[in-house]
C-alpha cells in the first residue's frame, strides 16, 4: 500500500516499543520512546518564567491511561499518522495561481522543516507580528502560491501542522518570549489567569492548581500543547490547539474567543512557553 | 412568545421576592460567609437537592466533590474535598453561604458561585460558547434549588 511505503520511506523504523508501564491507569513515570528511537522528554524542570508555579512540567501523555499511551509509541499504531500521510500528498500538490506546491520551494519537509514546530509561535520581523504555524502556512498559501487559505482549525490545516511537526519530534519546545514577542506573551499570560464565564474558571484553576486531580470523568493534565495537533480518540481526528482552547473556554460557560483571534494567538504563545523543555510530540494521541 | 434570559432572570428574582425570599443581589453574608435565612423563604427538599448535585446542567457538584451517599451517580471528582460529614463541619447557615457564593467563605475559591447574577467576565449562554444575552443573568441555581442542596448537605453526617 502506498501509505505503508511512504511511511517506510519517511520514518522507516518500526522497532520495539519501550514503555515501562505498570497499571491500567496513568503511569506518570512511563518513558516515551517513539519507534524505538525518538526519545521524548515528557517530564522536566519548569521554565524559569513560571517562578515556581509548577514543580515540574509534564506532557499530557503522562496523564493518559497505559492503553492510550501505547498508541503513541509506534507510528504504525498512531492514528494521527494517517493524516500526516494525507498532508504529504497536499505538500506535493500544485495549487493556486502561481502553479506551485509546498515542495517546489521547501523540498523534503523532513529536512527543510526540522526544528520549525519547536519555535512556533514566533515573531515574524517582516510582518511585524507573532505568527502561529497556522498563520505561516496560510501566508505561504495565499502570498506565495496564490491559493485559498485553509480554515484555521480545519482538517487540511491540522494535518499540515502535524506533518511539519514530525521532523521536530523529540526536539525541545523553545519558543521565544522576550524581545518583540514579549507584549504578546504578557497578554497570553493575562488570559491564562483570567477567570472567564459564569463558572469563573481560569486555565490556571484547572491546569495549574488542579492537574492530576479528577474533574468528573477527566484526569486533569497541565494543559500543555507540546503534543499539538493531537489525535483524540473521542472525535477520531486531529485537533488543533485553538480548537482545544475554544472547548475549554466554552466549558466555563463563557463566550469563547475565535480560533485565530489575537487572544488565542497570544494564549498559544504563552501556553507553548509553559512547555519550553518538553519534546515536540505531534501528532500525539489523547483521549 | 419567547422569553429572553433577562425576563427569565427578572421572573426568578421576582418569584423569590414574592415568596418572601431573597434576590441574589440582596443576600446578606455574615463575616464568615454564612447566610442565616432561607433564600426562598421555604424549607429545602433533600431528594431534589441530591438530583441537583448530580445533574450536569445544574449543581454538577460531584464533578469536583466525592459524596459517598451519591455513589450511584458516576464520576466523582477530586478538585474539592469529599463532602461526607459536611454537616458535622458546618452549620446550615454556613453551608448556605458556601453554596450561594463560596468565595465569601473561601477567598478566591475555584468553586463556582451559584447564586450570583452579575460581575462575570465574558459570560456565555450556557455551554454554547456564545455570549450571554442578559445582564444580570439567571443564577446557576434558583433560591429554592440552593435550599434543596443545603437540605441535602445537612443530611451528610458521619
Ligand atoms: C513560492 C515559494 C513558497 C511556497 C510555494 C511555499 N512557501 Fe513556505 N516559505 C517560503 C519562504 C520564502 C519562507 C520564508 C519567508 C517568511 O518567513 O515568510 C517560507 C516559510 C515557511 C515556513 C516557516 C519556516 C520557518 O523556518 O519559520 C513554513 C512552516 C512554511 N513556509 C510552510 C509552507 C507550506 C506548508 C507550504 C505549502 C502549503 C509553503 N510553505 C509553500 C516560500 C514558499
Ligand atoms: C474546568 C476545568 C478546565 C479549564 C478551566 C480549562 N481546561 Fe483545558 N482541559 C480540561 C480537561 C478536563 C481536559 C482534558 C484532560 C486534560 O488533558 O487535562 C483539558 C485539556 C486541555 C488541553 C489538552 C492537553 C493535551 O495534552 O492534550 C489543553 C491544551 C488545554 N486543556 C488548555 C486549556 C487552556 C489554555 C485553558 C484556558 C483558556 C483551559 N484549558 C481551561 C479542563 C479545563
Ligand atoms: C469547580 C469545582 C467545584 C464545584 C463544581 C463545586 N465545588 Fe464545592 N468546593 C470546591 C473547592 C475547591 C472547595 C474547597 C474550598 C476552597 O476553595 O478552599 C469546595 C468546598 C465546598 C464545601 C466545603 C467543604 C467541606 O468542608 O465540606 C462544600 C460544602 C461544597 N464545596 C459544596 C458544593 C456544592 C453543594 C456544590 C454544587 C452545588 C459544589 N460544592 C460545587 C470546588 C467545587
Amino acid at each position: 500500500m502506498t501509505r505503508t511505503r511512504r511511511r517506510n520511506a519517511l520514518w522507516a523504523f518500526a522497532a520495539a516499543a519501550c514503555v515501562v508501564a505498570t497499571s491500567a491507569g496513568a503511569d506518570e513515570n512511563a518513558r516515551l520512546v517513539v519507534n524505538g528511537e525518538i526519545e521524548m522528554v515528557t517530564r522536566t524542570a519548569a521554565p524559569a518564567h513560571l517562578n515556581g508555579a509548577l514543580p515540574d512540567i509534564r506532557s499530557g501523555w503522562t496523564f493518559r491511561t497505559t492503553e492510550t499511551q501505547a498508541l503513541q509509541i509506534d507510528d504504525f499504531d498512531n492514528p494521527g499518522m494517517i493524516f500526516v500521510d494525507k498532508a504529504m500528498d497536499a505538500w506535493n500538490s500544485v495549487e493556486g495561481s502561481e502553479g506551485k506546491s509546498c515542495s517546489a520551494c521547501h523540498g523534503n519537509p523532513m529536512e527543510s522543516m526540522k526544528g520549525v514546530r519547536a519555535v512556533y509561535p514566533k515573531w515574524n520581523e517582516a510582518a511585524g507580528e507573532v505568527r502561529t504555524l497556522v498563520m505561516q502556512i496560510n501566508d505561504c498559501r495565499v502570498k506565495r502560491m496564490g491559493a485559498k487559505p485553509w480554515k484555521y482549525t480545519g482538517a487540511d490545516m491540522a494535518a499540515m501542522e502535524a506533518l511539519i511537526s514530525v521532523p521536530s519530534r523529540g526536539m525541545a519546545v523553545n519558543v521565544a518570549i522576550d524581545g518583540p514577542a514579549a507584549e504578546t506573551w504578557a497578554k497570553g499570560k493575562e488570559i491564562y489567569y483570567t477567570r472567564y464565564g459564569q463558572l469563573e474558571l481560569s486555565c490556571a484553576n484547572c491546569h495549574e492548581q488542579n492537574y492530576d486531580n479528577m474533574i468528573r470523568a477527566d484526569h486533569l493534565s497541565q494543559g500543555q500543547i507540546n503534543g499539538f495537533p493531537v489525535y483524540r480518540l473521542k472525535n477520531t481526528k486531529l485537533n488543533t490547539a485553538h480548537a482545544r482552547f475554544k472547548g475549554c473556554v466554552r466549558d466555563t460557560r463563557a463566550e469563547t474567543f475565535k480560533p485565530g483571534s489575537d487572544e488565542f494567538i497570544a494564549l498559544e504563545l504563552y501556553v507553548a512557553s509553559r512547555g519550553n523543555g518538553l519534546s515536540v510530540e505531534a501528532p500525539s494521541v489523547r483521549n | 412568545m419567547k422569553l429572553s434570559s433577562a425576563t427569565l432572570a427578572a421572573c426568578l428574582i421576582a418569584k423569590a421576592a414574592a415568596a418572601g425570599g431573597v434576590a441574589p443581589q440582596d443576600v446578606s453574608f455574615a463575616e464568615d460567609g454564612a447566610v442565616a435565612v432561607s433564600l426562598s423563604g421555604m424549607a429545602g427538599d433533600p431528594a431534589a437537592g441530591a438530583r441537583i448535585m448530580t445533574t450536569r446542567g445544574k449543581g454538577n457538584c460531584i464533578a469536583c466533590h466525592a459524596v459517598t451517599t451519591l455513589a450511584d451517580a458516576p464520576f466523582h471528582g477530586e478538585v474539592g474535598p469529599a463532602l461526607d460529614g459536611a454537616a458535622d463541619r458546618w452549620e446550615e447557615a454556613q453551608l448556605r453561604g458556601i453554596v450561594a457564593d463560596s468565595k465569601k467563605t473561601f477567598e478566591g475559591s475555584v468553586m463556582p458561585s451559584f447564586y450570583k447574577t452579575t460581575g462575570y467576565i465574558r459570560p456565555g449562554k450556557g455551554y454554547t460558547g456564545r455570549a450571554a444575552e442578559a445582564d444580570p443573568m439567571a443564577p446557576l441555581l434558583s433560591a429554592q434549588e440552593i435550599e434543596d442542596v443545603v437540605a441535602y448537605l445537612m443530611t451528610l453526617k458521619d
